[in-house]
């Protein structure tokens, strides 16, 4: 078995984050364990522009972003292993990984990263009704072949679910010759980014039917035609509102599940809610010593945030493995989302190992105008930011300061809520 | 005095922005949170651009398309154009970022550069 200070696992834009922060606190062996053939993970296959802008000031398309986290791993000279499956991850921190070349082996990390990304929920899990034909893909998995391989995987599209990957490739798939008929949300509001509904669907005039799903899937080889219908306030079709629209591939873009497998299998606590491990202020699950930060730990729109969220979590590794991640004296404070918002990450806070600030993000429930975000101390309201708007789609945040909760050494509980006033 | 509302795409904080127009003069820009917003309303209102992003043909690369993008934004009438263009051009392995791929797309006096690292094999 061979010895690693931190492991991570996942070298998409969470790991390489994660990587270069514990390299630059002074960690010297570190290992990128990733399955695909080449580091960069998801941006890779985003070739859109509108990356960056929070992290580099600038707008970079998703490859141009990965890359400048790739050069700084590649100048450090942090190991990496490409083809490479992580197979299991034991409690005591044993990584058991096997590839091609070196078969199957394992890893005694001092400290392990998780950020094995997320997954698009298949159809299976969507009870989509109809026949099973080709020509039905996941968005992102259309988006590999266009913009990876450089297939076209129809020219007649129907779109269910405006996930920001959905929105994209209704551009993409437009700008390359298809004819992309509609868009069907099955919320009363979209998933996805409002700059992705103007940029990609209301430049090309492409409709979008909220509060629609599909009701039937036609073709015994391949995909003909799929049916619309509205749905009522419980999701449930109506009848006599059905459109049929003959088309040879569906998108499916209905949301993303972080794949926690890996921590599942460890004795990582989850979350109901965001699917994700339930972690601490210093991004760490209930196993010491294992971290987790980018989409497996909650699903996040930016991937700026993901950035820094690594940043961290490679920061608060290398504290681990040097012992300066102090045992936390004295009880956590439990984080409470609730009345609109609907999880917080992290959900706990010691104060004697959180830096001077620390960002909570959380996602609201329902979309909320000129509503307020409150946080409240125990039962004193200690902040109350008016947001002109606020949807599932786009995550917030507040951020809270040490020596504010250090003032009040009796503190139990923080809770965040949506206010109207 | 017309009233345009506008999502603005400068970033995706996607601030809403109202721009106050007389006879096309552009009055006021509310509700931008930065400089981007108040630039891409008073741009999208009178003359729109996008920056496009495709991929181009690539030969003797250890991948079997180059991503690539408008260097700067262009005119949203000429995104048709420009992707025929891009559609048009052959690279050769190997490709760096910031590489030209089509020059001076459309007489827009922007170039198309490569946004991926493709290594010749």
């Amino acid at each position: 078995m061979t010895n690693y200070d931190i492991v991570i696992v996942g070298g998409g834009p969470a790991g390489l984050a994660a990587a270069v922060s514990a390299r630059k606190a002074g960690v010297e062996k570190i290992l990128i364990l990733e399955r695909d053939k080449e580091l960069g993970g998801i941006l890779n296959q985003c070739i859109h522009n509108g990356f960056g802008l929070h992290t580099f000031k600038e707008e970079l398309t998703g490859p141009e972003y990965a890359y400048r986290f790739i050069e700084q791993v590649l100048d450090a000279k942090i190991e990496y292993k490409l083809n490479t499956m992580v197979m299991d991850i034991s409690e005591d921190r044993v990584v058991t990984a096997m590839s091609r070349e070196d078969g199957m082996y394992q890893i005694k990390a001092g400290a392990v990263i998780l950020a094995m990304g997320c997954r698009e929920r298949p159809r299976g899990a969507l009870n989509i009704p109809g026949y099973r034909p080709a020509g039905i893909f996941s968005a992102g998995t259309a988006q590999r072949l266009v913009n990876i391989e450089g297939y076209m995987p129809g020219r007649e599209v129907v779109i269910l679910g405006s996930g920001d990957i959905g929105l994209i490739m209704a551009r993409r798939m437009t700008l390359e010759g298809a004819k992309v008929k509609v868009v069907a949300e099955l919320m009363p509001y979209s998933g996805g980014l409002k700059r992705n509904i103007v940029q990609c669907l209301d430049d090309f005039n492409i409709p979008l039917k909220l509060s629609h799903t599909v009701v039937d899937i036609e073709g015994k080889e391949h995909l003909t035609a799929v049916t619309i219908a509205a749905v009522d306030n419980k999701g449930k079709p109506i009848p006599g509102t059905e459109e049929r629209y003959t088309c040879d591939t569906l998108l499916l873009s209905c949301g993303l599940i972080p794949e926690n497998e890996l921590s599942r299998n460890a004795g990582v606590e989850m979350s109901n809610i965001t699917s994700g491990p339930i972690v601490n202020e210093s991004l760490e699950t209930n196993i010491p010593g294992v971290f987790a930060c980018g989409n497996v730990l909650h699903v996040h729109d930016l991937v700026d945030y993901v950035s820094e969220e690594a940043t961290r979590a490679g920061e608060n590794a290398a504290k681990f493995i040097n012992g300066q991640l102090k045992e936390s004296n004295g009880e956590d404070i439990e984080i409470i989302a609730t009345e609109g918002a609907r999880y917080t990450v992290p959900s706990t806070i010691n104060v004697d190992r959180m830096d001077d600030k620390l960002t909570v993000r959380f996602r609201v429930g329902a979309v909320f105008k000129n509503s307020y975000v409150s946080v409240y101390f125990d039962d004193e309201r200690v902040m109350h930011n008016k947001k002109r708007i606020m949807a599932p789609g786009e995550m917030e945040q507040v951020i809270l300061l040490k020596d504010k909760l250090a003032a009040k050494p009796d503190l139990k509980k923080i809770t965040v809520k949506i206010e109207a006033e | 005095m017309e009233k345009r509302e506008l999502t603005c795409i400068g970033c995706p904080m996607g601030c809403q922005i109202t721009v106050e127009l007389d006879k096309a003069e552009v009055v006021s820009v509310t509700g931008n949170t930065c400089a981007i917003g108040d630039k891409y309303a008073r741009n999208e209102v009178t003359h729109p651009e996008r920056t496009v992003t495709s991929t181009a043909v690539i030969l003797g690369g250890d991948k079997p398309r180059v991503s690539v993008k408008t260097k700067s934004n262009i005119p949203k009438d000429k995104i048709y154009e420009v992707m025929k263009e891009i559609d048009a051009a052959v690279m050769q392995a190997p490709v760096h970022i910031g590489d030209v791929v089509v020059k001076n797309v459309c007489g827009t006096g922007v170039d198309v550069v490569a946004t991926r690292e493709v290594a010749a094999v």
